[in-house]
Parts: structure tokens; sequence; C-alpha cells
């Protein structure tokens, strides 16, 4: 059999997969249905540039296989046609460069009504913290982490003192309103990821970063560690749960502030050293 | 140092004068070769075993040193991603297989896999033992260097695989060897074993700069009288633009290996900010785990093109030679290597745009990451082209080019996507990212290491390797290989995150395990096949058909050495003169269908020749 049956059928069988595969994206519960277009967008342009580039080579491989004497062409180069094919290629990778550019643009410049959530991550778990009524979090060290502080809050910075503490591994959050995720690590990098959200962004011990994005519909969703940390990578898990405003003031009105936590306690040592802030 | 030059340049007068004055007047002035430039070299000739084939200074000899070196790493590398397979396809089905020794595969697999088989086969292997050819040179300009760059490699790659026999075991950090978890306690192999993977790197690179040295001083200085820069076979542009930026990438690779090295033994923190650790803070501080990713993509994505432009070249001359016509765009192809080399060094943060960086580096990244799309598709084009109207050999090594084009189309396409800043922030860190670079940086080049050896077997060891199970060989390997990673970027699709040991009962992932195994199988069916490929050189080394002169009716200068398979210092008594490019195929109005690159205009008189 002519080698070319067997390409063509590659190339048939791969677009027949593309049409009938059950394996696709998870259902989208975020704002960021703009990724999931340029996606798209890409997988049109580019699945068609495939399928001509391997059809015509199936083509030559039928129409040029090899007979002696036959009459080959001699033509080293050809300018107007590379010019056509340079002008024709940048302008398709120009048409896919521009939405992506514009859609992370939209992704870097957090909105101005987001809620800041920090989500700290140690090896191997995740806690969260919220702001209070201020609305802004208060500083935090890694070296002042402690049993009693397990955020490393700095204690005479107000702004902390009303932070909502969540030391489980379930966040709650409140459906269409945007959230900025601000990462933080105690220990090695790390990557809150959550498939059905489409964003993603490292942890990285030593600075904050961060992402945002506005959950849109209400479900449980799992918390996939996406940056490989060592041993219990593929454990870190966790769950985030989208829910109305009335759910979700329940739920916070649940959680214990910073100032309640000390409050708690009889007597800190806020200097200490000794933490066991840990998972083992 | 002059006084020599002066004295050794008269027979070389003489010898060109000789070459234009003994033909007829008319014919004098076509067949007219500059001078040579540079003294015949003079070669060292080992004489006993160990200096013939070991500590041997023969740039051929020291060519299958590398590549046998580099394929026993590459069968190391496969059976570790059989493993891993095994483990994601059935669990539980080997039970030592642990998320410790999960995680050590997975790091020894990548690392062997992209810097100890390909990087040294293609520049280590292809480069030894084609460019001195190629260019018409004896030997490479530093033959005694260049043989200590093989043995550094081979004692670094010893220093690898000593690290699956220490205490703890090889490290376990992925390949990226991303600091702060590479050289901290709950990675496995965080202690001996990643200090000897940095020492084995330091050593690699150090081997690799004697080589590169001499790959790019040879096709500078070396070259043979008539072989202009814009005469070299693709093969040789490819490889010794990689080799250019090889020396300028693994310089990153090598202080990012000394420094974390300090970091480890000496607890400097370059990349080690305050840490919480089981409890304690540690004693590193102020350091930047960012730092470490840059210096290490200023050297990986590079290295993609390290591995990828070699392909690029061999299989340019591939196509050329057995669709019988030349490669369409000569210029534009020299021009894209060099291009797509240039502009390897700007993209390197396409690798982090979730990485926690400035986010706007996100639009300088994928500006300068797509407008390398550009040459590289105008290369694709090139290729296709030169099938048109051609007369196409369908034969293993046609098989093989055809095969690379397929998978490099499917992986650069896919790379558009990861490139394009917005479109990466879902897929990134999953299974979209190991089918894609698979596809192009592990599956492509590997068509043309294979169709390669195929095409310059013969010339090796004078021997054809056989067609037919060279065809088996081929199916296997490419429908095998397509229906691995085809299938995985949707993997990717559905947000299966990479290097996850296993993935419990996650919803959307339970879905995912009938691929799994197909993709396991398929995997352990693609490696099996491979013994068909050794099972074929063994059988043909000995009882392969014999090949004569210049098998597949090629023009460059390797087929034409007065001896086959070439012996030391290639050329005899008197190096070959060069008189066009080598792609002359099918000229109209030449008898044959291929004009060599040694023939002078005076004996093809007819032929009307374009390009020179």
């Amino acid at each position: 059999m002519h080698a070319g049956f067997i390409f063509l059928a590659v190339i048939i069988g791969s677009v027949l997969f593309h049409i009938l595969t059950p394996w696709w994206w998870t259902d989208i519960a975020s704002n960021w249905g703009a990724m999931d277009d340029t996606i798209n967008l890409t997988f049109w342009i580019g699945g068609g540039v495939f399928i001509l580039v391997c059809l015509f080579m199936v083509y030559c491989t039928f129409k040029f296989s090899y007979k002696e004497g036959r009459n080959v062409e001699y033509k080293p180069e050809d300018n107007k046609l590379e010019k056509i094919l340079t002008v024709a290629t940048t302008l398709g990778v120009a048409a896919l460069l521009a939405p992506g550019l514009i859609v992370w643009n939209e992704f870097i410049n957090t909105p101005k009504n987001a809620l800041n959530i920090e989500v700290m991550a140690w090896q191997w778990g995740w806690q969260y913290r919220l702001p209070g009524e201020d609305g802004k979090l208060g500083t935090a060290q890694v070296v002042k982490i402690s049993d009693e502080n397990p955020f490393g809050i700095n204690l005479d910075d107000p702004n902390g003192k009303d932070d909502i503490l969540i030391q489980s591994d379930e966040l709650h959050l409140k459906t269409n309103r945007p959230v900025q995720i601000l990462l933080r690590s105690v220990d090695v990098l790390h990557n809150f990821y959550v498939p059905q959200f489409r964003s993603k962004m490292d942890a990285i011990p030593g600075i904050i970063t961060y992402y945002w994005f506005e959950p849109n519909k209400v479900g449980e969703y799992e918390v996939l560690c996406a940056e490989y940390c060592g041993l219990g990578h593929y454990g870190m898990r966790a769950k985030v749960v989208v829910e109305n405003e009335q759910n979700y003031e329940n739920w916070l009105n649940e959680q214990e502030t910073f100032s309640s936590l000390i409050a708690k306690q009889n007597k800190i040592e806020f200097n200490t050293i000794k933490i066991a802030k840990n998972n083992n | 140092m002059s006084d020599d030059y002066k004295e050794n340049i008269t027979p070389l007068e003489v010898q060109s004068s000789e070459s234009t004055t003994e033909s007829g007047s008319s014919i004098k002035d076509i067949d007219y070769v500059g001078p040579a430039e540079v003294a015949d070299q003079d070669l060292y000739h080992g004489h006993s075993f160990i200096t013939k084939w070991i500590f041997c200074q023969d740039a051929k000899v020291i060519g299958v040193q590398y590549f046998l070196t580099a394929v026993f790493t590459g069968i190391v590398g496969l059976i570790l991603s059989w493993l891993m397979r095994l483990q994601l396809g059935f669990p539980e089905l080997v039970p030592f297989i642990t998320a410790e020794h999960y995680y050590q595969f997975v790091t020894m697999h990548g690392m062997i896999m992209v810097v100890y088989f390909l990087t040294a086969l293609f520049l280590g292997g292809f480069g030894n033992y084609l460019i001195p050819l190629m260019v018409g040179a004896r030997d490479m300009v530093f033959p005694y260097v260049n043989m200590v760059s093989f043995w550094m490699f081979f004692v670094a790659v010893c220093v690898l695989m000593a690290s699956f026999f220490v205490p703890g075991g090889p490290t376990g950090s992925g390949w990226t060897l991303y600091p702060p978890q590479a050289i901290l306690e709950g990675t496995p192999g965080s202690g001996l074993g990643i200090i000897l993977m940095l020492v084995s790197l330091s050593l690699f690179v150090i081997g690799f700069t004697m080589g590169g040295l001499n790959y790019l001083i040879t096709v500078l200085q070396a070259r043979t009288r008539g072989m202009t820069l814009m005469r070299m076979p693709l093969s040789v542009w490819g490889i010794v633009t990689a080799t250019a930026l090889a020396m300028l990438a693994f310089p990153a690779l090598l202080v990012s290996c000394i420094m974390m090295t300090l970091d480890k033994v000496l607890e400097t923190s370059f990349f080690m900010p305050t840490i919480l650790k089981a409890g304690e803070v540690l004693d590193y501080g102020g350091g930047s785990p960012i730092l470490f990713q840059h210096l290490f993509w200023f050297f990986g994505h590079p290295e993609v093109y390290i591995v990828a432009l070699p392909a690029f070249g061999i299989v340019s001359d591939l196509i050329s030679v057995h669709a019988r016509k030349n490669i369409f765009g000569y210029r534009m192809m020299v021009w894209a290597i060099v291009g797509i080399g240039a502009l390897s060094f700007f993209v390197w943060a396409h690798h982090m745009y979730v990485s926690g960086m400035n986010p706007w580096f996100g639009f300088f990244f994928a500006t300068t990451t797509l407008i390398i799309a550009v040459p590289t598709a105008l290369k694709v084009y090139n290729w296709i082209i030169t099938l048109w109207k051609a007369n196409i050999r369908m034969n293993t090594v046609m098989l093989f080019t055809l095969g690379f084009i397929v998978t490099f189309v499917n992986g650069g396409i896919t790379g558009i996507f990861l490139g394009n800043v917005a479109v990466d922030v879902p897929l990134s860190d999953t299974y979209f990212v190991i089918a894609h670079f698979h596809m192009v940086m592990g599956i492509a080049p590997l068509m043309v290491i294979m169709g390669a050896v195929y095409h310059w077997f013969p010339l090796v060891t004078g021997r054809m390797l056989s067609e037919k199970l060279g065809k088996w060989h081929f199916w296997f390997t490419f429908l095998g290989a397509y229906s691995i990673y085809f299938p995985m970027h949707y993997l990717g699709f559905i947000g299966v995150p990479r290097r996850y040991f296993e993935m419990y009962d996650s919803p959307y992932v339970t879905s995912a395990v009938g691929m799994n195994q197909f993709i396991t199988v398929a995997a352990l069916i693609v490696g099996l096949s491979q013994f068909i490929f050794i099972y074929n050189i063994v059988v043909s080394l000995r009882m392969g058909k014999p090949a004569g002169r210049n098998p597949w009716k090629a023009n460059s200068l390797e087929w034409l050495t007065p001896e086959l398979p070439p012996a030391h210092g290639n050329w005899g008594d008197k190096l070959p003169v060069v008189y066009r490019w080598p792609y002359d195929f099918n000229v109209p109005g030449a008898k044959e269908d291929y004009i060599t690159q040694t023939t002078p205009p005076s004996e093809v008189l007819g032929a009307e020749v374009e390009k020179t």
C-alpha cells in the first residue's frame, strides 16, 4: 500500500478525534470565557494550517512518487512566492497574537471592586485570609508565623486586627464578585489552580503574586496545586465553594478574626520563633 | 607564527595554480576556485587500539562514541518513561513505584532526554561525524580537545548514572530543578542526588564547550577551497548555529548550577528566600527563586533550538536528496536558521507566564514568541514546496522526514497556543504542555535522527540497513508516538495537571482513565519497536547489502571521499575542491539527476545551473 494512504488516515483520524472527543474542557465557572474563545480561534486557524500542510504533503507523495526519468522542476528560489508566504504568515500570527494580548491585559489588571483574598500555601496544604471590615489585609512575615499567629501577621499593623482567618482548606466565594487572589508561600513554589476558573498563578516564597477572576457559577470546585512542590504535590488539593450572597455571608460570619483569635489565647509571646504551624 | 605561515603558503599557491592552468584556456576561467587560505592540517595518527578507538582524535570515531553513549542514556530514559507510564495507566500494578520513585523517574527522564540524549546526539554525534566531512576538512581543528570533550561527556554521564545508586537516590525535583524544593527535604534525592545532578551538568557544559569551540572554528576556518558559507549543506548550518546558541546558553546553566550547589552545600542564598519548614525558619534569606527560573530558561529555551536547528538542517538535506530536487529557498532556509537562533534568546520567559514574574513581561515575550513562529513556518513551507514537482523516493528515510513534518507542524501549532500568553494561562502546567513539547522536541527530532541513521549508516559502515525492517520500524514509531501524544493534548484541555503521581478520584480525571491506559500501552509498543531498529543495525553491520559509493546519489562532500567508509584524514592526498552548492538535483540539461559539489562546471557544460 502507498504510504500516503496511511498519512492521510492519520490526518482524517486527527480531525475525527477532535470532533468526537469526549475529553474536553470542564464547564467554565468564571469570567474567563475570553480565554476559551482565544483557544478556539487558535484551534481553527492552527488546525487549518496543520491540515493544509499535511494534505499538500500527502498529495505530493502520491503525485510525484519516484519514476525513472520524471521531469523534475528546477527552481532554487521564487521570491514572489516566498514574499506572499511571509506576509500571509505574519498576518495570521498577528491575528492570533492580538486577542491573546488583549485578554492578557484584562488578566493582569484587577478590577477596583475585587475582593482581596490571601491564599497561603505550604508543603502540603492551603489556608486563606480575608480582609475584615476595613477591606484591607494586614502585612505579614514568614518569621512571625507561630501557633498563635498562623499567618505571621504583623501585630503593629492595625489593618491586620480584623482579618478573617480560615485555617481550613475550604474557601467560599460569592458569585459575580471579582476576587483577587494574593498568593503567599512559606516554603517552596506552589500554584493555586481551579480548572473551571481557567486561571492560575504560582505562589513564591518571599514575594506576593496575584491573579483575579470572577466566579459566576454556584458549585463546589477542586483546587489543584499546579506547580511541582515535592513529594506531596499530587495530594495538595483543596476545595472552593461558590455560593450566593446569603450563604456566603452566613459562612463568613462563622469565621474567626485575628483579634478574636488573640483574645481567645490568654498568653501570647508574639516574638516566639517556636512554630507549630505545619503539617508534619 | 607569521613566518611559518608564509613558508606554508607557497605549496598551496602552487596547488591552486595547477588546477587553473592544466586545463584549456576557456575552461580555466569557469573552473577557477580561489587558493586555500589556511595550510593543510597535520594530524596525529594513532597506532595502538587505545589511541585509535578509545582515546581517539578522529572526529568520526568521536562522533560514533558520542552517538553510542547518547543512545545508551536514551535507552535509560526510555525505560524510565515506561515506568512512569505504567504508574499513570495502571497504578498499583507495579508496587515498587512509589511517589518518591515516580518523581525521580520524571526528573531523570527529562534531563537525560533533553541534555544527555538529544543534545549530545545531534551536536556531539552528528556534529562530529558530519562537519569535517561536509565542509571538506581533514578533521576538527583541535582534535585533542575534541577527544577530551567526549571524555568529559562520558564522565558527566557516569556521574549522572551514579546518582541512581547513592543514598536517597537521584534527584526528584523535576527536570527544571526549581529551587527552593530541589535542595530541600520533601523532594526525593535532595541530598546527594541533586548535588550529583548539578556536578554532572557542570561537567557536561565544560565538555561541551570544548566540542562547541571545535565545531564553530572548524566551520569558520577549515572549509575547503570553494566551500563558501552559502554552499554549505543545511545540516552544517543547523548544527553550527545550534552550537553558537549552546556556547551562549550553556554558561547560564553552568552559573545556575554553581549557585545552586553553593546554596545547597554552603547555605548561601542566591535562590533561597526566608523559608519556614517543618516548624523551623531555615538559615536562608533574601534570595530569589525566580532568578533561577530566568537563568534556567535563558539556557532552557535556546536549548529547545539547540535540538531543533540541527534537526531542521538535517531534514532539509534528507528531503532534498530523496526527493531528487533542490531544497526550495536555500538562502531563506539559512537566514531562517540564523534568525530563529538569534530570536531564541529573547523568548525564554514564555515558560514563566504563570511563574509570578512581573506580568508586564508577558506582552514582550508573547510577541517575540509568536514572531519566531514566522521563520519557523517558512521553513515548513519550504520543505513541502521542495516535494512539489519532485521525484520522491518513498523509502525509509523519506518516511521519517514526512513523519517529522507531520509531528513538527502539529507540535509547532500547539506551541502557538502556549506562546500566546493568555491562552497559556489555562493550559500551562497541564498535560497539554507535555504533549506539545514531546511532539515538537521529542518525536519530531527523533524522526530526523532515525531518518539520518538510515541515510548515513551506509557512509559510516559501508553497508545498507534493511528497508523492510526500516519501514516496520517507522510505522510502529510514528503511528505509536502520534497516538501517545495527540490524544494527550485533550487531557490538558480537561485540566489534568502535570507531575501528578496519581489523580485519586478527581471528577474530571476519572473520564480519562481509559485514555491513560491506552497511552501507556502505546508507549510500551513504541519503546519495544525500537528493538527492531537495534536489531536492524546489529544485523546490517555484518550482513547488510554493501553500500558501494554514494548509494543515495547525493551531492554533498561526505559521500565523495576516496575511501568508503572515510578513513582518518578523510581526503587522502588532496583536499576536495568545491564548485557548487549541494542541491543540484535534476538540473535541466545535465545527464545525471545529480551534480556533486566537486563536479567542475567544465564537466557539465550543458547544465543550466541557477544557483552555485
